[in-house]
Parts: structure tokens; sequence; C-alpha cells
């Protein structure tokens, strides 16, 4: 995947206006199936996965026994017992492995699917009329998923996304995804790289890991409390459990510049906390970021200042998402 | 984006920036080079009127969506007059690098700094 095909403003402005693709094939997939396959994952994942119908997406975090996030993950129940994880390109051995140590003690198959599939993202207010001109049949609702053949090629297509638009995520065969991707850019999908994925993300405030998910701080922390549920016992609950009675010290905000000036990954707040990830926003025309900051902090309209290579810049805490769909 | 290009009466530094003299002022922006290596500008923050320029060292910071960069000066003395139309467009620096995306005019400290400096034809040579 590219940084970009003709420049990052444009590519970001066909995904919230239009429609645009990225070829997102780096993410890794685990499959997991058998007898035990939801214990397992329930065990695992922080979200409630009995409530995930088969069809279904549910997004959650994988935690270590100290609460630190490993990834951050969608999985899709595609049957009673199997289920398909997507997991984040460099976390995917670490994941993997994760997974199969815990299986150990199921009736479970932990099987690396990351070599079988390529996935396309195609994004925007026009990706599902698009898509579904190409498609067999009708694309599922969001966060759910079905099988479909799109252009000619049989494929998972998933109602989720990583842009703040509506659109779907197809996972299929590598060796059928240049066909798909062609047929895709003959209906004017436009190919979306990954400087504007990122830009997209961080307006609607989605968590990149390694920039604002790590192994060193909770979700609870991060803003993520919403998609663990401690009663499942998954490995990591009891932390989380503790931090969410206590409050956390640090909570990743959201902020926007009111001054000149982009925000970047590194900075430092001053009087405590760091920018986590940072951009010139194509939409809003002004720098934004998210950072962890202390808690009393993380409050919407707090004034902050941030140490940009030097020059302290004034920045305020936004609700998130720090761009909104008219 | 202009397709490449690189004006003679230009003088070059070798970061990739350009000064053109005009008696003891001189112009300063960044080549066609530099502008494509960045991709869009997005922000650029001009020194201060009266702000020292030394051969070689940074300015100016200028960014894309993805990337910081120092702006290289590639002559010695003092910041006369700053282009402010790029605080609001900062992509004119990529429309037109030689035009209307000039950064700032400076008033040389010393003109012989310019000996160190290369014409279009040599700077052309080192980007093969």
């Amino acid at each position: 995947m590219p940084v970009q095909y003709v420049g990052v403003k444009q590519e970001h402005l066909s995904v919230r206006h239009d429609v645009g693709v990225f070829d997102v094939s780096h993410m890794g997939e685990i499959e997991t199936c058998g007898r035990q396959a939801t214990d397992l994952l329930q065990h695992l994942l922080s979200n409630d996965v009995r409530r995930l119908p088969e069809g279904g997406a549910q997004y959650s975090v994988l935690c270590r026994e100290d609460g630190g996030v490993l990834d951050d993950l969608f999985t899709y129940r595609l049957a009673d017992e199997v289920y398909l994880t997507v997991t984040n390109a460099a976390n995917h051995e670490r994941d993997l492995a994760w997974f199969q140590r815990h299986a150990a003690a199921y009736d479970v198959d932990v099987i690396d699917r990351a070599p079988e599939f390529a996935m396309l993202a195609v994004q925007g207010p026009r990706a599902r009329a698009v898509v579904e001109r190409l498609a067999d049949g009708p694309l599922p609702p969001r966060f759910h998923c079905c099988q479909r053949t799109i252009a000619g090629a049989p494929m998972l297509v998933c109602g989720t996304g990583y842009t703040g638009e509506d659109g779907v995520e197809l996972l299929l065969d590598p060796t059928c995804a240049e066909e798909v991707w062609d047929a895709l850019i003959a209906a004017k999908v436009k190919p979306v790289g990954l400087g504007a994925r990122d830009t997209l993300r961080l307006e609607v405030c989605y968590h990149l890991y390694g920039n604002d998910l790590m192994e060193s701080r909770g979700p609870v922390e991060a803003g993520l409390g919403w998609c663990c549920k401690e009663e499942t016992g998954f490995v990591g609950s009891d932390a989380v459990r503790a931090t969410r009675a206590a409050g956390p010290a640090e909570r990743l905000a959201a902020f926007r510049f009111t001054a000149p000036g982009i925000p970047r990954q590194g900075n430092a707040v001053v009087g405590g906390g760091e920018v986590t990830s940072g951009t010139m926003s194509p939409s809003l025309g002004v720098g934004i970021g998210m950072g962890y900051v202390p808690a009393e902090k993380a409050e919407p309209g707090t004034e902050l200042e941030i140490d940009v290579r030097g020059k302290v810049r004034p920045a305020v805490v936004a609700k998130k998402p720090l761009y909104r769909k008219d | 984006m202009a397709d490449a290009s690189y004006p003679d009466g230009l003088l070059y530094h070798p970061e990739h920036d350009w000064a053109r003299v005009e008696g003891d002022v001189a112009t300063f922006g960044i080549t066609w080079y530099a502008q494509d290596s960045l991709g869009e500008v997005v922000f650029f923050e001009p020194p201060e009127v009266g702000t020292q320029t030394k051969q070689g060292e940074p300015y100016a910071e200028v960014e894309s969506v993805k990337a910081v960069s120092d702006v290289i000066a590639p002559l010695s003395g003092e910041v006369v007059e700053v282009n402010g139309g790029l605080g609001d467009a900062p992509e004119t620096i990529n429309d037109d690098p030689y035009g209307e995306g000039w950064m700032v005019k400076v008033r040389l400290a010393d003109p012989s700094e310019t000996e160190a400096l290369q014409d279009a034809a040599s700077y052309q040579q080192t980007l093969s």
C-alpha cells in the first residue's frame, strides 16, 4: 500500500464525499474454529463474544493479564463455532502465538489465514451502491458480514471500515484481488493510500495500534472501556475492572489546534502528557490529534498547550469524533 | 503539480533550495524536486522579519501530511519580507515553487557566499 496515489488531501476528500478503495492486504487473519471456539474467544477478547450473532462483526481489544493492550481487532462470526479475527499486520505473529498458547486448554483449532486473504476496503458515501452493482446479492448491514460473489470473485463481505464513512471491507483470495481492484477502479472508485487512511481515521478518532494503543496502557485510558465486558472474565479483566473503578490517571483525549501548526506523535503536552497521533485535518483545515493527558485535562473544552519541536501551540480538547458528518 | 523544472538564473543549494539574487536582496524558496519529495505541503510557518539566516542552516519548517522538513537557507542575511500568503495557501509551494511559492526575502550579509551555490545545470546533475 503506497502512502499516496495522487495526493493525500484529494484521496481523503474522495472517501469523505464519494468513494475510495484501500488495499489493506497487509492486515492479518486468524481463524478460530471447533467445539470451544466461542469459549476461547470469550476468554481472550474483551467484548462479550457470546452476544456476537452468526454473520455479525464485533470490535474488541486483546489484553495481557495486566490489562495492557496487545491489539485491537474485529472478529466476524462466520458460523456457529467458526470465527475470523482481523489483526494489525505488525501484531499478527504475536496475536497468533497468543491465541495458540491459550488454545491448548480448549477443544479448538487456531489457524493462520493471513496468506489466504487479500483485503480491500471500499469506503465512502457511494461505496455500497458501487459494490452492490458488482455483487450477486445484497450487502450485509453495518457490523455484519456474509459471503458474496463480487466482480466474479467469491469473498467475505463485511460492513466495517476505518474511515467514519459507510462502506464494506472485502476479504478474498489474493489471486482474485487484482481483478476485483480493477473492476472497482473501472466503476470510478478512487485508489486511496496509507496517508489518507491515517487522516481519515484520526478525524473520527479511531485508534491506531502502536500510536494510540500499546502494551503499557490499558483500554479504559484509551477510551475503549465500551468494548470491555469484565463480567466475561477475559484475560486482563481484573486489571480493567480495577482501572475502571479507580478511574485512570491518564486518558486519551482528542484535540484540535486553535492556531496554526500541526501536532505530531511524540510531541509533549505542557504540564504532562504526550501526543500519540497528529496530523493536518483535510476536512477541518486545522491541526488535530490525540494524546494521553492527565485525566482531569481530558474533558472537552480544556485548553492544552502542545510543544511542537520547541514551539508551544494552543489546542483545545474536543468531543470525539473530531469530524462529524452533517 | 507543475512539471519538473529548474529555471536558469536562480542559484541552487544542494539541500534543494533556490535563491534569486537581485542586488543585495535575495528571494528564497524550495526546488521542484524538494516539493515533489515532500508531497502536498499543508503547513508553512515563515520566520519573523528581522531573523538572521545562515547559509546551510534551517530558517523555517515545511510540513506535508506525513512529514516535517527543515528549510535550509542558501545564503546568510536578514529576513526583510516573508510570504504571508503561504499561511492560508501552503499548497502554493507545490503549485508554483519558483513563483508565488517563494518563502522569504533576505538582505544578504555576504554576497561572496553565492560562489558556493550551483547553477541550474549543475544542480540538476546532482538529482540524477
